[in-house]
């Protein structure tokens, strides 16, 4: 856990806001590219955000947040109530979206706030002096953040995509690749499983390509849960992941990404129903397991084997 | 607890090694039970124990220069024990700068670091060294990274790239392993490195040690202790040297074991290395004649038992099978229920 104070805050468009992040004391561990930190509210939620910033910079950490409409509070808080000088509660870097170190070309594929984990990519890049691109789809005045920035330090290696005008083609985009490529993408769900697709249909290993989602609880139905070893009840409300419910009883659950993903927070149950969200669980292992980031329950009680 | 070093002492020819009281008293004996098993006995990598091989995370001891020679003469021998793979150089870098803060901070009497950003001066005053330095511009340094901050720490270094869900072996510095090598194992992937041990893969110990290790956090580094039985205090047992070291597995009598015979013990530490995201791995050495060892009578009773029930496979896989007789005659009387 690291202690930070908001160094600044700018408002890249109307829904995206970038913030700056100073340890309050000592000094902030370094990072590779493509890790994240999960940044606690003040509601005991914990959101993971992509570090944006140059990983031979540890002065400072630069996240950037987009305002999600239907947002459980999250972006809402960092939006309009947080301010500049306030502190903050991070985790310690995590990486769950890497650079492949032995690929010979780097294809980097996002789609609007999907930008954040390239802009550390990109730098590392550029630092290392290898080949790749930036495929940047955007909608121009809200979701382009970074466009000048980037535009700016890749020159040719930026291919841009703005909504309405110009629409990224998976197949051409994977089309003709050395071997030794690899595509990294983060986006929505459609982009990703575009690419994902493309890239089994021309004959790409699975080992080729890497992506990260949007990962994020989303609200549903209050449930309850009971706990067999202490015999505990408790009671997941609407707003409320089953990891966050955990966690404010003080039950502890090793996590990550906090959006299905990671397969940190794995969690056996014995008994109830069961709607599994995550992209992590094997169809026969979801009879035992359930990942409480991000999963619900949705009928009958559930009995964790905790 | 003041360091101090002592005089040089060899690891090899007329094998000079000897450990003080001081030392033996903070040997990190590995046996918590009469029996022996595999187990992944990993634990959180916090400091305890002050005086102890656990409160740093880079332990210095009273060899600290004597080491250091002889890793110099290994590398004289055979400069292709560091090995670091292209892809890797950031980890080199990710390496030095962890070792050079924690030495500085931990041995600030030995071991001075002052940054200016990327404009690093380096003191070792325990070898004599004063380097000025740029951050990240290997010209600026006498060799490459990982080996110049190597040859200035105990132990080997094995730096484990981290992709496809695995670890792999791209870089290290190995010139006191327990028969293994850097060389032969390089680029190999982590049950690949592991496929020679016996027993311990039929119990799944591999898989869940990968899956821990895949999953290290920056700043959450690991540890555990390992070992092995080594003729002589000889750092350098590995597969190049063999033809120096293997014969003398056959001279251990029930009278000469107390001095022949050493525990060899390996305090193993797992960092995620925080701009690279590889895994280090390093492995530091501790050597005890049996004879230091059995002035502590509990040591001595349990490694009697440990010895004796030690199953056939494993004593065969440390290279045991062939003395275990006489040094089971040599421990027998240390314990008074056998």
């Amino acid at each position: 856990m690291i202690d930070v104070r908001v160094a600044a805050i700018h408002e890249l468009t109307p829904v995206i806001r970038e913030y700056r992040l100073q340890a309050i004391d000592g000094a902030l561990p370094g990072f590779s590219a493509g890790s994240h930190v999960q940044v606690h509210l003040p509601d005991g939620r914990r959101n993971a955000y992509s570090l944006l910033g140059d990983p031979a910079d540890n002065s400072e950490y630069r996240i950037a947040v987009r305002h999600q409409d239907n947002s459980r509070g999250g972006s809402r808080y960092l939006h309009q109530v947080l301010c500049s000088g306030d502190r903050l509660r991070i985790s310690a870097p995590a990486n769950l979206f890497p650079l492949y170190s032995k690929a010979r070309q780097h294809l980097l594929v996002a789609a609007g706030i999907g930008i954040t984990p390239f802009m550390a990519h990109s730098r590392e890049l550029l630092r290392r002096g290898e080949d790749f691109e930036l495929h940047y789809a955007y909608r121009s005045g809200s979701s382009d953040a970074y466009l000048g920035e980037l535009r700016q330090s890749l020159g040719p290696r930026l291919h841009e995509y703005p909504a309405g005008i110009r629409r990224l083609d998976a197949r051409a985009l994977l089309k003709d690749r050395p071997l030794g490529a690899h595509v990294y993408s983060c986006g929505p769900q459609s982009l990703l499983l575009a690419i994902a697709e493309q890239a089994a249909a021309q004959g790409w290993s699975p080992r080729r390509v890497h992506s990260e989602a949007f990962a994020a609880a989303e609200p549903g139905l209050p449930f309850s849960v009971e706990l067999q070893r202490s015999g505990r009840q408790l009671q997941v409300g609407a707003e409320q992941s089953l990891l966050e419910a955990l966690e404010a009883a003080g039950v502890e659950i090793p996590n990550l990404c906090r959006g299905g993903v990671c397969g940190q927070c794995q969690t056996p149950y014995l008994k109830g129903d069961v709607e599994h969200r995550d992209h992590f669980l094997a169809a026969n292992e979801r009879a035992t397991s359930l990942m409480p980031c991000v999963s619900r329950g949705c009928g009958s009680p559930i009995l964790l084997d905790i | 607890m003041t360091l101090t070093f002592k005089p040089l002492e060899t690891y090899r020819d007329d094998f000079s090694f000897a450990n003080s009281a001081e030392a033996i008293a903070r040997f990190p004996f590995p046996f918590p039970e009469d029996q022996y098993m595999y187990s992944v006995n990993l634990e959180p990598a916090t400091s305890r124990d002050p005086g102890s091989v656990f409160e740093h995370l880079f332990d210095v001891d009273e060899h600290y220069v004597s080491e250091m020679a002889e890793r110099a003469r290994v590398l004289e021998l055979d400069p292709q024990r560091c090995l670091v793979m292209p892809h890797m150089a950031q980890a080199a870098w990710d390496s030095l700068a962890l070792l050079m803060q924690s030495l500085a901070t931990d041995y600030p009497q030995y071991f001075r670091l002052a940054r200016d950003g990327d404009a690093w001066h380096w003191q070792n005053l325990a070898l004599g060294i004063d380097q000025r330095f740029t951050f990240g511009d290997p010209a600026t340094l006498p060799c490459e990274p990982l080996e110049y901050i190597t040859r200035q720490m105990q132990g080997d270094f094995a730096l484990l790239d981290q992709r496809d869900n695995d670890l792999f072996m791209d870089a290290g510095m190995v010139t006191c392993p327990a028969d293994w090598s850097l060389r032969f194992d390089a680029g190999m992937s982590f049950q690949q490195w592991h496929a020679p041990v016996p027993m311990a893969h039929r119990a799944g110990v591999f898989e869940r040690a990968l899956k821990y290790l895949l999953n290290i956090q920056v700043g959450q580094p690991v540890r555990r202790l390992n070992w092995t039985l080594t003729i002589n205090p000889r750092l350098d047992t590995s597969p190049e040297t063999y033809h120096q070291w293997g014969s003398d597995r056959g001279k251990v009598t029930a009278d000469n074991a107390g001095a022949l015979v050493h525990l060899r013990v390996e305090l193993q530490l797992m960092v995620r290395l925080p701009r690279s995201n590889a895994l280090m791995f390093s492995i530091r050495t501790y050597l005890i004649s049996l004879d230091e060892l059995v002035t502590n009578p509990a040591w001595a009773q349990r490694l009697y038992r440990v010895m004796r029930d030690l199953p056939e496979p494993i004593a065969d896989y440390k290279g045991i099978s062939r003395y275990r007789q006489p040094l089971l005659d040599w421990l027998r009387p240390f314990d008074p229920q056998a």
